[in-house]
């Protein structure tokens, strides 16, 4: 593909044609913050916190849906786009609970990260009301805070990448705006299936993994990476080291495919269960007893002859 | 054909049938056949006349008889004075506002003499729910014309030509707008109406619709063929039911003479229509909103660039136009796109329909050619203030435009000086103000709205609306600081640099612009906890002159929480502690002797 040449903060570089402005920065060093973009899932264009000012163009431009064109002129960081920004983390810091201490998702989360760099205050100047969500603890895996949501939407596409799922949407208009499952009901009442793809997407506290609850900080964790032996989709997934030992599982990437359903998560989670035997159990007369591999799965026979024609 | 020697006309536009013009229409219909005369005269239901304020609307010809707040009772006598002895009945007529001259006939009254009725050509004229009517009326002779006489591109060329920009609010060239879909290649492509109109107070495509859909129909046909689209949407709010049930009949009737489906006039173009109907969004007016709704998802914008002339419905080149720009299309055709031009300014064409309401005399609907003065639409057509009050400002533009003050009254209408002036031409509500009006209050009302319908996808619109929404109700309520005023510019220049559609790069505008002409009211409430216009009832103060009270007790009788005592032929009091500031005993008090301040 044709590379087309443009200036960003001052710099001519040369980047691939087709491709979007957000990337081009990316791919040269320059930050540009984001919250709804996700590679290869989703560009709504609706968090605006990517904004660029862009020469020649009337507003300032999202660039993550915004195309590179030739001799184009490009401030990542120009006081009206500094502005814009810390506006918008402005409106978002006022209407969230700012309870970062005990929220799960502190020292990983996008809001807190950019309102540290853009230096947001609190009070913002847009004290005014907040939401008051009830928050949804009515399942196991999934605990869901809609008053720290930013409505980045990005839950709503991974959810909508699977085709038999498609569990919440945005539902009610303005302020009011929330993501809801059908009828608004909590998790436990939708057609959720707790594959978690929603949790490893969310850039803010809104959705944490309850498995994961209280087991360390982002920046005391060590990750790595796994394929799931559960089934054949064969998904990557991270489990979570501190201080050497197993804490949890989580979905590697939301992006494509099925990063790491509930079965795949729970039964890795077997790693560190104590009460784990290395032999198989078998109901008999109504207990629960240990037995071989060759019983439980019905082969003793078969092995026997196996064995025989070894000899 | 049955002959008549008069027709009445009786309104059926959304605003006369409200206010009882189907039981006038029965009770004429009863009448004649009473007198015998119902096979010399013959009753008609129309659409909107647009002079709303004066309906029930009857208009008697061959004389154009214009009647106004017709009622039942006046059946009888219209069709024994008028239809039998030829005599009309003069205290039906319309009163000139100032003059109280009675003006007979239906092309002397102020309101319509300085108006040109392109859009609305039909409109009040014909039967809607007869396309024979509208074929009478030179209908479906511009598509015939198209059809058997030019190419999609000789099309687009004239339209080009003629100037015209799109009605809906951006007033982006209709022209350019069919080239890029036309351009855009593909086998299929969708060209769609968009007929949700929501702005408060704005209901010109309502009337349209109503009172002559066969013109909106014929110029989708025309923009379909130039675009080469063969499947078309009419994206109507549900909230007009009358403008869907005359659609429907309109596209059967078309239908069944081959105006509309296969092979229109037996040409190879083939294009059929579907009415989808909103369902209450004031954001599915945005076209990729729009264009999400009909496919089924919830209406949200997306970022454009692609246009929809390039991947539009369901991924479709598509082409949209609003309701009024499909009614001025075949007019274009029929009588030439240099004739269309020759109306309006150099860079606005032609006529647009403003709707008027608020504080006005005449208040309806009004088609006048681009670049006339806002204090012709308002003095002349409008006829002035009610009530001898002075003109204070002029809401432009709906809840994405601004208001304009007295000193900008004589600047032309056109799209881009009312851009220059910080309002906008918008769909064309004009909402009139008078000393009596807030401008905050106003800005309030304004941002309420849009903040309610905002559709929640981008940060600045939805979080941004309702924090200057909070600074406006909190100035509004005598609680305002100095700092708010530089809180909702800065806020207010963000909202608009960053949204992500029209709704919201435009929703500050009405702060802005009474921030840009009215800021000394803004200073009142904030410094001196005063609503010059005496409206924010927070900073109220109700107060008996005591000189002029004759302690008749009108007022504490009717006071509903009993905050007014005193004896009789005494001067009364209020105890402001219970006042509620409903205004009752103002209206109630004969004397002037209650002021509130």
């Amino acid at each position: 593909m044709a590379n087309v040449t443009l200036t960003i903060n001052g710099q001519k570089v040369s980047v691939p044609e087709g491709i979007t402005v957000l990337e081009a920065a990316q791919s040269h060093g320059f930050f540009v913050p984001t919250f709804c973009y996700e590679k290869d899932l989703t560009a709504p264009g609706a968090c605006r916190i990517c904004v660029v000012e862009i020469k020649g163009m009337r507003n300032l431009p999202p660039s993550c849906v915004t195309t590179v064109t030739p001799g184009m002129e490009i401030e990542t960081e120009s006081p009206a786009v500094f502005e814009a920004r810390k506006t918008i983390l402005e409106l978002l810091v006022a209407n969230h609970p700012l309870d970062c201490m005990t929220c799960e998702k502190s020292g990983s989360c996008k809001l807190q990260d950019y309102a540290y760099r853009y230096g947001v205050t609190s009070p913002t100047r847009f004290e005014g009301d907040k939401h008051k969500f009830a928050v949804d603890d009515s399942n196991p895996y999934v605990f869901r805070d809609l008053n720290k949501c930013i409505l980045c939407g990005k839950c709503v596409a991974t959810c909508r990448a699977v085709s038999d799922r498609n569990v919440i949407d945005f539902a009610f208009r303005g302020f009011n705006t929330k993501i809801a499952t059908f009828m608004d009901t909590e998790l436990k009442d939708s057609s959720c299936v707790y594959c978690n793809r929603c949790v490893a997407i969310c850039p803010v506290g809104a959705l944490s993994d309850k498995n994961m609850t209280g087991k360390g900080r982002g920046w005391e964790l060590d990750k790595k990476e796994v394929t799931c032996t559960f089934c054949d989709a064969g998904c990557k997934f991270d489990v979570n080291y501190r201080d050497g030992k197993v804490v949890g599982v989580t979905a590697n990437s939301a992006a494509s495919g099925r990063p790491l359903c509930l079965k795949g998560r729970l039964g890795t989670e077997f790693m560190n269960n104590p009460d784990k035997t290395a032999l198989p159990l078998i109901n008999k007369d109504g207990e629960f007893v240990e037995t071989s591999w060759e019983e439980a799965l019905g082969i003793g026979p078969i092995v026997e002859k196996i064995n025989a024609l070894k000899k | 054909m049955q002959l008549y020697r008069a027709h009445i006309l009786v309104c059926g536009g959304t605003g006369c049938v409200s206010s009882g013009s189907k039981a006038i229409q029965e009770a004429l219909t009863d009448e004649l056949v009473k007198n015998n005369l119902d096979k010399e005269v013959k009753v008609v239901e129309t659409g909107c006349h647009g002079f709303c304020e004066t309906g029930p609307i009857v208009i008697v010809y061959p004389e154009g008889t214009f009647y106004c707040r017709v009622s039942t009772e006046d059946v009888p006598e219209i069709i024994a004075e008028h239809l039998v002895k030829g005599r009309i009945v003069k205290r039906l007529l319309f009163k000139a506002p100032v003059t109280e001259e009675q003006v007979p006939s239906y092309k002397e009254i102020a309101f319509y003499r300085k108006q040109q009725r392109v859009a609305l050509r039909n409109c009040g004229h014909i039967n809607p729910d007869n396309i024979n009517e509208y074929i009478g009326r030179d209908g479906y002779e511009a598509l015939s014309k198209v059809l058997t006489g030019m190419t999609p591109q000789q099309v687009i060329d004239d339209m080009k030509k003629s100037g015209l920009r799109g009605r809906g609010g951006g007033g982006f060239s209709t022209g350019l707008k069919w080239q890029f879909a036309s351009n855009s290649p593909g086998p299929k492509k969708y060209i769609i109406c968009n007929a949700d109109e929501g702005d408060p107070g704005a209901f010109m495509d309502r009337s349209v619709l109503e009172g002559d859909p066969h013109s909106v129909l014929e110029g989708m046909m025309i923009a379909a063929y130039a675009i080469g689209a063969d499947e078309g949407y009419i994206y109507v709010r549900a909230e007009y039911p009358l403008a869907i049930k005359r659609l429907k009949t309109a596209i059967a009737q078309a239908e069944e003479l081959g105006l509309l489906g296969e092979n229109i006039m037996g040409s190879n173009f083939s294009c059929t229509l579907h009415i989808k109907e909103g369902a209450g969004a004031f954001v599915c007016g945005e076209e990729t909103a729009l264009m999400a709704s009909i496919e089924g998802s919830r209406g949200m914008p997306n970022p454009r660039p692609p246009f929809p002339a390039v991947k539009g419905l369901f991924g479709k080149p598509s082409n949209i136009n609003n309701v009024e720009t499909y009614a001025n299309v075949p007019i274009i055709y029929l009588h030439g796109a240099d004739k269309f031009a020759s109306v309006g300014t150099e860079k606005s064409k032609g006529t647009k329909v403003f709707a008027l309401t608020g504080k006005l005399r005449n208040t309806g609907l009004a088609e006048v050619p681009m670049g006339i003065s806002l204090r012709e639409i308002i003095f002349d057509i409008g006829g002035g203030i009610i009530n001898d009050k002075k003109f204070k400002a002029v809401q432009i533009g709906g809840p994405s435009g601004g208001c304009i003050p007295e000193q900008h009254l004589d600047t032309p209408v056109d799209y881009d000086s009312l851009t220059a002036l910080g309002a906008m031409m918008g769909s064309g509500g004009l909402v009139i103000m008078d000393e009596t009006s807030c401008m905050v209050d106003m800005a309030r009302y304004f941002l309420d709205f849009t903040q309610k319908e905002s559709c929640g996808k981008c940060i600045p619109c939805r979080e941004g609306t309702k924090r200057m929404l909070e600074i406006l109700q909190k100035i509004c309520g005598g609680n305002g600081v100095p700092e708010d005023i530089t809180t909702l510019e800065t806020l207010g220049a963000v909202i608009k640099n960053t949204a992500l559609c029209g709704l919201g790069t435009t929703a500050p505008n009405p702060v802005l612009a009474t921030l840009r002409y009215f800021r000394d009211e803004f200073e009142a409430h904030i410094y001196d906890k005063k609503c010059p216009a005496g409206v924010c009832t927070a900073m109220l103060e109700y107060k008996i002159v005591t000189d002029n009270c004759k302690g008749c007790g009108a007022c504490a009788r009717v006071c509903p929480v009993g905050a007014i005592t005193g004896e009789k032929k005494e001067p009364h009091e209020i105890d402001t502690s219970k006042c509620i500031k409903c205004g009752s005993c103002i209206e109630k008090c004969k004397f002037n002797a209650i002021v509130k301040g």
